[in-house]
């Protein structure tokens, strides 16, 4: 067996899996995540692994956590297409696919610099979340593409 | 109206811009009514950016229905030079005032200021965002002279950052209205305004030329293009100069076509035009007057009757 195929393969014991994502934004979900490798638990990261339903896809192994709702509903905007598998004692216990929420709160920063939202105000940036995109509750702008940028983690 | 704030002109539906423009009506014809109907009352007038004359007209209207109103001087003086926050702002003048009209640089400001008080908010200009009031009078002028459907209505100049521009063509989507969008390709309409029209099944064509379309309209709105908005001062005036209209231009229109303006304008219509029949923006700036006495009548007085 091949480093490689052993790492896609090997078992956690508790914890999550987050499979399909999108090829090339686990980096984006681990910051979502706010997981940047100073932590305790181990994670392992696969990138643009073959898959059958999206070409190419990543995935993410996270020793010891699981996920919370608001992190799973912004993880939704990056990649729709991700299942979530909850791990406990080396069997997957729930098996979820994210769901789009209808507004994500504090998580993106506008891109409008003019906006309201990224002045020096007490508020937090709001998103109503469209079928193709998210748009400010405040100025109304749309932003379809590269929403991982906006991340304001 | 359903709502205690005036934010954008996408939350108005015809039955909202009817009633107002219908009580717009009824105080043009009897002001006497309505003279000292809110005695008592304070208006704040929140201006984080110099405007003449939508302050003045809102000053004017609070004072014909018996109300105060307060402003903050000058921006340079106030407190917002000191660092306050908007939130903190509004917050503190919500105690003095029963309503506020708010006009500030910012995009969603009037909406953020919503969230913090209880007392209406009238949005009077955010940035290049929204301008919901200046569209109701806008309506009330082009209602008196054409009504407000079976409309063809042409929108020139600076699409892109026009709030005036961005409320109005939103607002005529509950209208049977062609809306025709003329400007450089630099300055058309933005991704959320397109979008709301395309939601709401408008009718709308984009043009980079007056002249193609000018035979069809009834209504021209023209908005002034910003010098600020070009790098380059020629550029600025080979692209203003194309979105000029003079008497002569007009010859091309119909009769009847109405020429408005949010004005100030600066030498986008010329003043040959002043003389014809077809101009309109001075009277449209008078329906300013009774046209926020009705909506302030309104959010006062707590709903329609
Ligand atoms: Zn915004």
């Amino acid at each position: 067996m091949s480093p490689d195929r052993e790492l896609r393969v090997s078992k956690i014991r508790n914890g999550t899996v987050i499979d399909h994502i999108t090829g090339g934004q686990s980096l984006n979900v681990l910051a979502i995540l706010g997981i940047d490798g100073s932590e305790e638990f181990s994670v392992s990261i696969g990138m643009n692994v073959p898959s059958d339903r999206l070409g190419h896809k990543d995935i993410l192994k996270v020793e010891g956590r699981e996920l919370s709702q608001s992190e799973v509903d912004v993880l939704s905007l990056i990649a729709p297409e991700a299942t979530i598998n909850i791990v406990r004692d080396y069997e997957v216990v729930e098996k979820n696919r994210v769901e789009r929420p209808t507004e994500v709160v504090g998580v993106l920063s506008c891109p409008n610099r003019n906006c309201i939202s990224n002045d020096d105000e007490p508020v937090e940036t709001r998103f109503a979340v469209m079928a193709d995109g998210v748009r400010c509750d405040y100025c109304s702008e749309i932003l379809r593409d590269r929403l991982a940028e906006h991340i304001d983690v | 109206m359903r709502q205690d704030h005036l934010i954008t002109a996408t939350q108005l539906s015809r039955p909202d811009i009817e009633a107002v423009l219908d009580r717009a009506r009824e105080i043009d014809e009897s002001r006497e009514a309505f003279e000292q109907r809110y005695s008592g009352s304070v208006l704040a007038l929140c201006f984080f950016e110099p405007s003449t004359r939508t302050k003045m007209s809102f000053e004017t209207a609070a004072k014909r229905l018996g109300a105060e109103t307060i402003d903050m001087g000058s921006v340079e003086s106030s407190s917002v030079k000191k660092g306050e926050s908007l939130a903190d702002t509004v917050r503190v003048i919500e105690g003095y005032a029963d309503a506020l009209v708010l006009r500030h640089p910012s995009e969603g400001s009037a909406k953020m200021a919503s969230e913090f008080v209880d007392v209406p908010v009238i949005n009077a200009g955010d940035g290049a965002g929204q301008h919901p009031s200046q569209t109701l009078l806008d309506l009330h002028t082009i209602r008196e002279r054409h009504g407000l459907d079976d409309l063809t209505i042409g929108i020139m100049g600076d699409l892109k950052y026009g709030r005036t521009v961005h409320s109005l063509a939103s607002a005529l989507t509950n209208f049977d209205a062609n809306q025709h969008f003329i400007s450089p390709e630099s300055l058309q309409l933005p991704r959320s305004v397109r979008f709301d029209l395309h939601e709401a099944g408008a009718q709308v064509r984009e043009h980079t030329e007056i002249e193609t379309i000018l035979p069809e309209l009834d209504v021209l709105y023209v908005t002034r293009i910003q010098r600020e908005r070009f790098p380059d001062e020629n550029e600025y005036h080979e692209i203003a100069g194309e979105y000029r209209i003079d008497a002569d231009t007009l010859s091309a229109a119909r009769e009847d076509l109405t020429v408005m303006h949010p004005l100030p304008r600066v030498d986008e219509i010329a003043a040959d035009v002043d003389e014809t029949d077809h101009a309109r923006y001075f009277e449209q700036a008078h329906n300013g007057v009774p046209v926020r006495m009705a909506l302030l009548d309104m959010l006062l007085g707590g709903g329609s009757e």
